[in-house]
């Protein structure tokens, strides 16, 4: 919840080299876009669970958005059915650049908070392609590349337009007058 | 069950068909969550099916896991999943048996099952989400608790000495030790796989942080670390690295050979009149 926006991405997060195909690109941004869905609907749940609704509605908001994003590459594509989901994507060790960190939820965050948290996903989004799009061998997937790029940009800008709409939360924004017993 | 067969049928399982239509309570930023996700993942990518894999529990926060998957399930007593656990699999070896649960229900209130399960050597993977700290109870210190952890329910620490699981695992004779990060779920998930795919007791302490009651366990992710060496079969050393190391280094630490206890189905099996026999006077 604290961290800065643009942060260096932990190694974890490394990019791996070596997409030699725009199918396999695709692949991968279809992966992303799909994963990052689930997760904004899983925070959603969570949210819901723990009665905000407010940041529950906006999750699911930016769930449906990526969802959305899932069904462009495949019209991109004209693939009828999804990608089968291989477990070799090249983004190193853990999780596709677009997913959220569960970590950074608070059952008090604001809607601020989420979009903050969206701000990152898209950013490491846009950090995704963009390395592919100057390291890959293949020119055809550094065009590909370099166009979704372009498209994170896009989403990056939107996000940022959204964080200027939206209240910035109190400093006390995680007081709880009744907190959980035993918190020191 | 069924329904999810059904749906299910002739198609290989991804990890969201493991996943039930019952939402998690755990709090929000909960590294459970992602646990969770990994075992799920870990189900798909061995190309297991729900009806054929049982996830057994005892209690607190990570022992919920059973009703968020679609395969069978055990929600248990306090500290006894690994007993019921061993008994489902020496009965049905064709399952897959997978134990969930905390640090304090392991290795407190479950202590001396966790021992004789490592000892046993029954074919089971127990995948503990160690947070340090009683999380459904309201925060009191659990086996794993730092000795000088301050609260308002153990003010100025308990003074402990921390229980260290995977080196009594590898003493008790376990066949499979790692250590995991929740926040690397699919590092967490090719670790849960391994344990499952290997034979005998395999014990995974996953770092899962408690938001709530631990919230300095956020800064976890900026400690973790693959282990800097290789898996070794030789206990010995995997002990010796183990308590050298300050409990960050993340994978598989030990993978032994040992043969998996199975006695064979139904031999030696008393019936009712057999029993009745032994107690006639």
């Amino acid at each position: 919840m604290t961290r800065p926006s643009r942060r260096k991405p932990p190694a974890s997060r490394a990019h791996k080299p070596g997409i030699a195909t725009v199918e396999e690109l695709m692949t991968h941004a279809y992966a992303m876009e799909t994963e990052a869905a689930e997760r904004y609907t899983e925070f959603a749940d969570a949210m819901e669970a723990h009665n905000n609704p407010e940041v529950a509605e906006l999750f699911r908001k930016l769930a449906r958005i990526e969802h959305l994003h899932g069904e462009q590459v495949l019209q991109a594509m004209g693939w009828a059915t999804p990608p089968p989901h291989r477990g070799d994507f090249r983004w190193q060790g853990t999780e596709a650049p677009e997913s959220g960190e569960r970590g950074e939820l608070h059952y008090l965050m604001h809607p601020y908070h989420a979009l903050r948290i969206a701000h990152q996903n898209e950013q490491r989004a846009f950090d995704f392609f963009g390395h592919v799009a100057r390291n890959a061998g293949n020119a055809a997937v550094r065009k590909a590349a370099a166009e979704i790029e372009e498209e994170e940009r896009e989403h990056v800008r939107l996000i940022e337009e959204w964080l200027k709409r939206t209240p910035q939360p109190p400093s006390n924004w995680a007081f709880d007058p009744d907190p959980p017993m035993g918190v020191t | 069950m069924s329904a999810v067969v059904a749906a299910l049928a002739g198609a290989a399982p991804a990890a969201k068909d493991f996943k039930s239509s019952t939402k998690p309570v755990w709090c929000p930023g909960c590294g459970d969550y992602s646990v969770l996700s990994s075992l799920t993942k870990a189900l798909a990518q061995l190309g297991l099916r729900p009806e054929n894999v049982a996830v057994v529990s005892g209690i607190g926060c990570s022992s919920r896991i059973p009703a968020y998957t679609t395969c069978y399930g055990f929600h248990g007593v306090h500290g006894r999943a690994l007993a019921t656990a061993a008994g489902l699999k020496l009965a049905r070896p064709d399952l897959t048996v997978v134990v969930t649960g905390g640090d304090g229900d392991g290795f407190s209130i479950g202590g001396n099952h966790f021992l004789h399960a490592c000892r046993r050597n029954v074919d089971l993977t127990y995948v503990v989400m160690d947070n340090h700290v009683y999380g459904m109870t309201k925060g009191q210190p659990s086996p794993t608790t730092e000795p000088d952890w301050d609260s308002k329910l153990s003010p100025g620490g308990t003074g402990l000495r921390t229980f260290h699981p995977l080196v009594i695992a590898l003493a008790a004779g376990a066949n499979f030790v790692a250590r995991a990060f929740s926040g690397d779920p699919n590092g967490t998930a090719d670790i849960i796989a391994q344990a499952i795919r290997t034979p005998g007791f395999s014990f995974v302490e996953v770092l899962s942080p408690c938001v709530t009651y631990r919230p300095e366990q956020r800064e976890w992710k900026k400690a973790v670390r693959p282990a800097p060496v290789a898996q070794t079969d030789d206990p010995a050393r995997a002990v010796r690295r183990i308590m050298t190391d300050d409990g960050f280094n993340i994978g598989i630490l030990f993978s032994g050979a040992r043969k998996p206890y199975q006695p064979p189905i139904g031999v030696g099996r008393a019936t009712a009149a057999d029993l009745e026999r032994e107690f006639a006077i």
